[in-house]
């Protein structure tokens, strides 16, 4: 059985690590407040975009860009959205099993396809199998804004309008709730379903000076504003994620403080009754 | 007076919604002035500052890029970001300002001179508009 001193010193231990995962817990239910309110402000963008690239790609009919033609798939992008740091339980990994076991399954050579990945997590998982990693960006910030995101997305988008990779795919966790987030796989480009969801009163525009140049301004504009959009729905299931993983490793090291104090005790109560009886049979040694 | 509601949206959330009288901007086809009860209309626009008239007065936002989409009552101003004189970052914009001048100057090899130039003219854009208010 282990010394009080010993079982002393695991629940100190434990109530430490306990103050800190509880610290950690409630900063991320802070930002992930601030995460879903970045969320809400991006949906008038995002709406009203979507609005009218369906209302040119579906209304004009003579609406033609290499973006939203699907073309013989040489080479697939993957971009993947991770965070950081790790202590967001299954966050990560999720992710990364999906991207690995579709990239397992689709392909066969290194050559077909190529990751672009948004995230430490990500890069070091890929980067240790030794995958092709095109373009990485790390350090992002909790709260990012658009103009962090927006070089690696518009180097991503010219990926595709170069002809190096024929179609991209995001990988993120999707945000349902504090609980619940789900990995989703998004095809990004070509854009061939942009009709959906869209209602069918969509106003015809006059355009200025012509379709082509305005779809040549929009799409990638429009592309762009979906990864931003995934980095956001990403960074919201983070703070999530490591917000349920810390409160149970707080429920976790509550459980364990219960169950050492109980030990601690019967340790000590052991102890007195064995000194007890010692004196008591000392005492009657003596008469 | 008729009105048209004006909202400037961007990826970081809406900068201003209000109703204004005419709306005028450099579009990349040239100057564009808009009314109430324009037909819908959709344009590309400049890194520039658009203007927007309301009872005499004009406000003006720094806008980079993005675009503009006009309906008969309403006009939404998509843009990467744009800034109301207010907000804008002078001291950033006069750095930014100074670093791409400075990169265009540097005729390396390895400078991304369209860059450099979009960066520089952003700067322009925000300092013109700070300082013209």
């Amino acid at each position: 059985m282990a010394s009080l001193r010993d079982i002393k010193g695991r629940i100190d231990s434990t109530k430490k690590t306990k103050q800190i995962t509880k610290a950690m817990e409630m900063v991320s239910a802070a930002k992930l407040n601030r995460a879903e309110e970045n969320a809400k402000a991006f949906v008038p963008y995002s709406e009203k975009i979507q609005e009218v690239v369906a209302s040119i790609a579906t209304g004009g009919g003579d609406a033609d860009h290499p973006m939203l033609k699907s073309r013989d798939v040489k080479r697939t992008g993957y971009l993947v959205i991770t965070s950081d740091r790790g202590l967001a339980g299954a966050y990560n990994s999720s992710v990364l099993r999906a991207v690995y076991q579709t990239i397992q399954k689709r392909h066969v050579s290194a050559d077909e396809y190529t990751l672009i990945t948004i995230g430490k997590m990500g890069r070091d998982f890929f980067r240790k199998r030794n995958m092709p990693i095109d373009k990485e960006i790390v350090a992002i910030a909790d709260q990012p804004d658009f103009a962090d995101i927006k070089d690696i997305a518009s180097e991503t988008v010219q990926l595709f309008t170069d002809e190096v990779i024929d179609e991209l795919y995001l990988y993120y966790n999707h945000y349902v709730s504090a609980i619940t987030q789900e990995v989703t796989e998004k095809k990004l480009l070509p854009l061939t379903d942009l009709s959906e969801g869209v209602k069918a009163t969509t106003s015809s525009y006059e355009y200025e000076p012509n379709q082509e140049e305005i779809l040549e301004v929009l799409l990638p504009q429009y592309a762009e504003s979906l990864i931003y959009g995934a980095l956001l729905d990403g960074k919201a299931s983070e703070h999530a994620a490591r917000m349920t993983a810390m409160k149970s490793a707080t429920d976790n090291a509550d459980d364990l403080i219960g169950d050492l104090s109980l030990k601690y005790n019967r340790a000590r109560q052991a102890a007195i009754t064995q000194e007890i009886t010692e004196i008591v049979g000392g005492a009657a040694a003596l008469e | 007076m008729k009105t048209l509601t004006v909202s400037v949206v961007t990826p970081d959330g809406p900068v201003l919604e209000d109703a204004f009288e005419m709306v005028s901007c450099k579009a990349e086809s040239g100057e564009l002035g808009v009314l109430p009860g324009h037909i819908p209309m959709v344009a590309p626009l400049t890194i520039s500052a658009v203007r927007l008239k309301k009872e005499g007065s004009s406000e003006r936002i720094a806008v980079n890029g993005g675009f503009l989409e006009v309906r008969p009552d309403k006009v939404t101003i998509l843009a990467q970001s744009a800034e109301m004189p207010s907000e804008i970052d002078v001291e950033r914009a006069r750095k930014a300002k100074e670093r791409a001048e400075r990169r265009l100057q540097t005729k390396q090899e390895d400078v991304d001179f369209k860059r450099a130039e979009m960066a520089l003219k952003r700067a322009i854009n925000r300092l013109d508009v700070y300082q013209n208010n």
